[in-house]
């Protein structure tokens, strides 16, 4: 059974029809006694950091998140603001966050985004798998995820690097540790793509 | 590297889909929830829900129709229309909705959008603006369905909204809306030079290669348009459609030069 965690922060219906499409077993878990039956995670997120993390905390699953993810070994995955609050802090907000990953989230620096427009970084784009992981399996990387965002995740470990992106730079925009996967971009609207994206987390 | 986005946009009137010509006539051309499903299966890149009621009659966003669309939207959704409040805004958000787009709110009370930045992030703020051409060939702003002009500069109101910082900036030609002859170019040319964020221009795309052209002239842009994706020949026959395989292709390459 997937969980996909409802603590305020948009676009889990998304995510519930796609799994649904692929007769795949999922529900909303907004309490911590609705984990009991879960094998993996989805962290859903729209927004911005603080309030994302806000959330989290007061929605009583933190720890019972740390422990299934960090002790058990339960696979999760996190998408856009999901996927950043895995990280130690972010640029964003004033908060720690759930520090899964030993990284940092940081503001695209505008100067060597040499064309218009720059901020934020919107639309559908291209993916470099850095390692070969069967999450990948059946992706056109070339057509790529729709992003949204205008902050981005910089793993310090360069062995979580999943797959990058080019905008202005380089950046890390898909990132796993063991049992932890984390998103940038929006596999819940990047039609056949993303449908395989979470066909493969089921099948992991 | 990233593409541009070619955006269908529909309008909202009377719990239906309808299409204007130059903002007015609105023809009835569907239900919007059968519209998404065409889209999703058509995979398009992101879509525009304009509810062009809401203001007008001074009532709340329709939550429920915006959760429905939502829900089946494979694509990233952009809704537009009776926001005043971070509250709603925020409320529009969690329903699964990733872009939330103010016309009138945003021009008479423009500060409302740092309160908005600050809870749904700055990246899902969209303001779209209503241009119509004055007889001397500048561009005046208009709010309500065309119908009430503003009393504000174009290019020094979309200098400020980029020095408050949005996500989006949807530019609207009202005289070329429907019209089905191409984009008014002078006018992009122009509010590009203003600004950084991410422009989609919407009113007058009739076909492929407006399109095409836009892209080509621009590399990165949203270019949205609603007649052209749900009207098929001469007579305007409704049918829900999307660019080409050749002409997304063509994007394809344009995002590689």
């Amino acid at each position: 059974m997937i969980a996909i965690i409802d603590y305020g922060s948009g676009n889990i219906q998304a995510i519930k029809n796609i799994y649904k499409k692929l007769k795949i077993e999922c529900k909303f878990v907004s309490e911590p006694e609705q984990l009991n039956d879960v094998d993996k995670i989805i962290l859903p997120g729209v927004g911005a950091f603080d309030e994302a993390m806000t959330q989290l905390n007061e929605s009583g699953l933190r720890e019972i998140l740390d422990l299934m993810v960090l002790e058990q070994k339960t696979p999760v995955l996190g998408v856009c603001v999901g996927m950043q609050i895995m990280a130690i802090s972010s640029d964003e907000g004033k908060l720690d966050g759930l520090g899964w990953f030993d990284a940092q989230v940081k503001l695209f620096d505008e100067n060597i985004i040499n064309h218009k427009p720059k901020l934020p970084h919107m639309g559908w784009n291209e993916i470099q798998p850095k390692s070969e992981h069967s999450i990948l399996t059946s992706i056109d990387f070339e057509k790529g995820y729709y992003f949204l965002h205008s902050y981005y995740f910089e793993c310090h470990d360069e062995k979580d690097i999943l797959a990058t992106t080019h905008y202005g730079d380089i950046f890390h925009c898909a990132v796993n540790k063991g049992n932890i996967f984390g998103f940038q971009f929006h596999p819940e609207k990047s039609h056949s793509n993303g449908i395989n994206l979470f066909k493969n987390f089921a099948e992991l | 590297m990233l593409r541009s986005r070619v955006i269908p946009c529909l309008l909202v009137h009377n719990k239906g889909l309808v299409k204007t010509v130059k903002f007015k006539a609105p023809k009835y051309v569907g239900d919007p929830i059968n519209a998404v499903k065409i889209f999703n299966e058509k995979e398009v890149d992101e879509l525009i829900v304009l509810d062009i009621d809401a203001t007008i009659n001074g009532v709340e966003p329709n939550y429920q129709m915006i959760e429905h669309l939502a829900n089946e939207s494979r694509m990233p959704l952009c809704y537009g229309g009776g926001v005043k409040t971070p509250e709603q805004a925020q409320k529009i958000i969690k329903l699964g909705v990733e872009k939330v787009a103010l016309s009138s709110e945003a021009i008479y009370n423009p500060k409302l959008l740092i309160d908005i930045a600050n809870i749904i992030g700055r990246q899902s703020v969209v303001v779209v603006l209503d241009i119509k051409k004055t007889l001397f060939g500048s561009y005046d702003i208009y709010s309500h369905n065309g119908k009430k002009k503003v009393k504000k500069n174009l290019f020094e109101f979309v200098a400020e909204l980029e020095t408050i910082g949005i996500g989006e900036l949807v530019i609207n030609s009202i005289d070329n809306d429907g019209v089905m002859k191409g984009y008014d170019l002078a006018l992009i040319k122009k509010v590009r030079e203003h600004v950084s964020v991410p422009l989609t221009v919407l009113g007058g795309a009739g076909s492929a290669d407006d399109i095409l052209n836009l892209i080509d002239e621009y590399k990165i842009i949203g270019a949205s348009a609603g007649s052209l994706f749900v009207f098929k020949g001469v007579y305007k026959a409704v049918l829900i459609n999307y660019l080409p395989e050749f002409a997304l292709q063509k994007i394809r390459q344009i995002s590689k030069t």
